[in-house]
């Protein structure tokens, strides 16, 4: 096993998930200012801020590294700004491990903010014909559940998955954040609360929809020597990061494309690309699903946490409803998934969503999670997949 | 009598048979639907030269979805909002998976993974002189 590419995560924090109606800044700097407490680290002495951007909130979303770096008060910090979508946290965590590792700087501020508008996530405003986000909404009103929608009658068809399984994944998401202080819905849920509620893209109904959010998290990470200087012997490990994109031919119809590549011809990658996203960080840290104590995943529906389960190694493929009815993924079973209660208690807030992920395993890694604590962890995994291409994958060990 | 414009030009063909329009590349045979001419994404190739080619006008469903919520901008939506499906069509000559619309008259109940449709046209919505049409996937009946 290689160490040689560890940093260690010196603090985590958050603002709390939510639709709190206020500028995306402030969230941040509630997250900055959290994870620095908590790393007990000045933030003149944070050498350089990794920021993950925001499309929905004009230009200061658009450099969020700088913005964060000027709301908390300029000090002279290098910077960076990521956009990966749902993946943009982890791209701006990579940027902060590789600087980090390259010596470049010791410790690094990676941070995300969002406000999101209420409803469906739409394309940027105007006639824009040569963009293919805002054509698919025109010509084929191809939302993002519609995607996940596709996704979960494939199950049906193929793994003869029922409504009831993907709805026993919203139960168990909702029984694991009821206790988590940043998730915004803490609300036990029934089978039947998720059967009641309205079909939004059949078989996934809203409550089976992750919801978009506001919120915020930020992490102080540094190399292994700084944390040593810093008093921290054992600290809490990134021992691997993955941003891989897909491999031609990519054969998964993914959002925001019309269609998938073609295969003609040509052999297919060994692995799919949600798989490969998973490998490629597996592989950093010489570990594999075996090891795995826990695993966040983006359950943008509650069918999709299933086709992660597969993905990440935990079952083969077509078994995750099982695992799920056998309460392997629920906290106290063999791999909890989504202890946090996941996307389906936090809602989506794009560019604090993957670093929330982290944030998460780190507090389990310490066993700081509180009534969600999964006992004993030692390695667990982040994974999500930025639209356009963006693979995310974290491995956190102790 | 309104006149008919596809809603998004040179994707498809307006011919009583209407064909989506890809381009294909001369070494590799790939094909990359919406067309584009100016490069090759088969990164066996990079630099090979693409000719516009029509897709199999037949092809398979690999799954679909219904949906019940009127979606945001620039979908343009009937009032009262009507539901609608989206079929995800693999064509088997061209190893790939398409969306497209199931035609209104069709019902997705009828549906499974494997059964095949057929490209048609229909209309995606209306303005005073033009009615705007897009491709949309129809069960072929045996």
């Amino acid at each position: 096993m290689t160490t040689d590419l560890d940093i260690a995560v010196l603090g985590v924090g958050m603002h709390p998930w939510g639709k709190w109606g206020r500028n995306f800044v402030e969230y941040g700097v509630v997250a900055a200012q959290a994870a620095l407490a908590d790393a007990q680290v000045d933030w003149r002495d944070v050498q350089l801020v990794c920021g993950a951007d925001t499309m929905r909130n004009g230009y200061p979303g658009y450099v969020a590294g700088a913005t964060f770096a000027k709301a908390l008060g300029w000090q002279g910090a290098q910077v960076s700004s990521s956009y990966a979508a749902c993946a943009s946290g982890v791209t701006a965590l990579a940027t902060a491990r590789a600087q980090i590792l390259a010596g470049l700087v010791d410790v690094a501020m990676v941070i995300g903010a969002d406000t999101t508008p209420k409803g469906f996530l739409a394309p940027n405003a105007g006639e824009r014909g040569d963009d293919p986000d805002w054509l698919r909404f025109r010509l084929l009103g191809a939302t993002n559940p519609t995607y996940f929608g596709l996704y979960a009658r494939r199950r049906m068809e193929l793994f003869g998955a029922t409504q009831d399984d993907f709805a026993a994944v919203k139960v168990k998401n909702a029984k694991h954040g009821f206790e988590n202080p940043n998730a915004r819905f803490r609300k036990e849920v029934t089978l039947e609360d998720v059967n009641a509620s309205p079909v939004v893209s059949d078989p996934l109904r809203l409550l089976e929809i992750c919801a978009t959010s506001d919120g915020a998290a930020a992490m102080i990470v540094c190399s292994m020597d700084y944390a040593k200087a810093h008093g921290i012997a054992d600290p809490v490990r990134v021992t691997g990061v993955s941003t891989v994109t897909p491999s031609f031919p990519n054969t998964l119809i993914d959002l925001p494309n019309f269609s998938t590549d073609s295969a003609y011809g040509v052999p297919l990658p060994d692995h799919g690309y949600r798989e490969s996203i998973a490998l490629a960080a597996y592989e950093q840290a010489g570990l594999g699903p075996e090891d795995l104590d826990l695993a966040e995943v983006y359950d943008l529906s509650t069918a999709l946490e299933l086709d992660w389960c597969e993905a990440i190694g935990l079952c083969k493929e077509g078994e995750a409803e099982k695992l799920v009815r056998d309460g392997e993924t629920t906290i106290g079973g063999r791999v909890p998934v989504n202890p946090s209660g996941g996307l389906a208690c936090f809602g989506e807030a794009v560019p604090a969503q993957a670093i929330a992920q982290v944030c998460e395993v780190t507090w389990h890694l310490r066993g700081q999670a509180g009534a969600r604590q999964v006992e004993g962890a030692r390695v667990g995994l982040t994974i999500n997949q930025g639209l356009f291409g963006h693979g995310s994958c974290v491995i956190v060990r102790k | 009598m309104k006149t008919k414009v596809p809603a998004v030009d040179g994707w498809f063909t307006m011919a009583e048979e209407p064909a989506l329009l890809a381009s294909r590349g001369a070494e590799t045979g790939s094909y990359f639907f919406p067309k584009n001419l100016a490069f090759s994404r088969n990164p066996a190739a990079p630099t090979e030269e693409l000719a516009e080619v029509e897709l199999s006008r037949r092809g398979r469903v690999w799954s679909w979805t219904t949906n019940h919520y009127q979606p945001p901008s620039p979908y343009v939506a009937p009032d009262p909002f009507v539901p609608y499906t989206v079929l995800a069509v693999e064509l088997v000559e061209e190893q790939m998976i398409v969306l497209g619309p199931l035609v209104a008259d069709a019902d997705p109940e009828t549906l499974s993974v494997g059964t095949e449709v057929e490209l048609t046209l229909g209309t995606l919505y209306e303005d005073d002189d033009h009615e705007y049409v897009v491709w949309q996937w129809k069960p072929v009946v045996a």
